[in-house]
């Protein structure tokens, strides 16, 4: 028996975290499925979960965005219920991360119709002679 | 194909590696099964006498204790990876949220292990995360499928 957790961020503007539960009702998997405000997390045999989310993530492929969670949802170690609230270690990443979907959304759109895209060429940083030679210059000017 | 990701709790990566048909090797499956196992009152924070022997492997025993249990977490993830992905200087990874010592190690033994390797930074704009994207989809492209888990 392979258990297996999964976190399921939506990050789109046609889905709600409801309706992708409901939807999961709707398939009648043996799985436990938990409505958050980033999405949801289904817990579940491997055998059962991976498949479900495969189907799921059909509903919006450039918004849901699907990660492994160690605990499972309610598990009394992490859950804040049990904690006196706060942050839960993992929310500051998945936070940062977060606000950088909606591009990796948009990339993976244009990666579907085949653009490929041109790297801009990076601002190289000052090099330490050139420093000194700046620093030389207006102390001859003074 | 096993591609180990970093940094290791990514959600980004690791829905990307899942999606070009590899495995991620991601630090919550090594969380996942600790909390499993019977017998640890706090896992991850818990050890089992086993663990220090893993995180050993790695760093001595003068080395802080912190490194030690991490890297008794990543030894599997590190053992197993075939290719990795590497975020360099991931705004989590910095300050006490993120463990440096650790990080630099894990960054040093991918180097020395001669697997495919593609490094790259967070983009910020929608141009990077294009470029991002597309890097990350030609190197998994150009690694073996993984097998199918049962």
């Amino acid at each position: 028996m392979d258990t297996v957790t999964k976190m399921v961020v939506i990050n789109s503007s046609k889905l709600l975290p409801s309706d992708v539960a409901i939807k999961m009702y709707e398939l009648k998997a043996d799985v436990m499925v938990k409505e958050t405000c980033f999405g949801i997390i289904v817990s579940g045999e491997r055998s059962v979960v991976d498949p479900l989310l495969l189907n799921i993530r059909k509903l919006d492929p450039y918004g849901i965005f699907i990660k492994e969670r160690g605990f499972s949802p309610g598990e009394p170690y992490r859950c804040r219920a049990t904690r006196r609230g706060g942050a839960k270690p993992g929310f500051h990443n998945l936070e940062n991360e977060d606000k950088l979907l909606p591009h990796i959304a948009s990339a993976l759109k244009a990666l579907d119709r085949g653009e490929i895209p041109v790297e801009k060429k990076q601002k190289k940083k000052l090099d330490i002679d050139k420093l000194r030679e700046i620093i030389k210059g207006s102390e001859e000017l003074k | 194909m096993k591609v180990f990701i970093y940094p290791t709790n990514s959600l980004i990566l690791s829905d990307l590696v899942e999606r070009f048909g590899h495995e991620p090797l991601a630090i919550m499956q090594e969380v996942g099964k600790k909390v499993r196992t019977q017998g640890l009152d706090s896992p991850p924070m818990n050890m089992t006498p086993e663990d220090p022997k893993f995180g050993l492997k790695y760093a001595a025993v003068e080395v802080p204790s912190g490194v030690r249990g991490r890297m008794s977490l990543f030894d599997p993830l590190l053992s197993k990876a075939e290719a990795a992905i590497v975020v360099t200087e991931p705004v989590i990874s910095f300050g006490c949220m993120g463990c440096a010592r650790t990080n630099e190690l894990v960054n040093f033994l991918l180097r020395g292990k001669k697997i495919p390797l593609l490094r790259l930074d967070y983009p910020n704009t929608e141009e990077e995360a294009k470029v991002f994207v597309y890097k990350i989809s030609e190197f998994l492209k150009s690694l073996k499928p993984a097998e199918v888990k049962k």
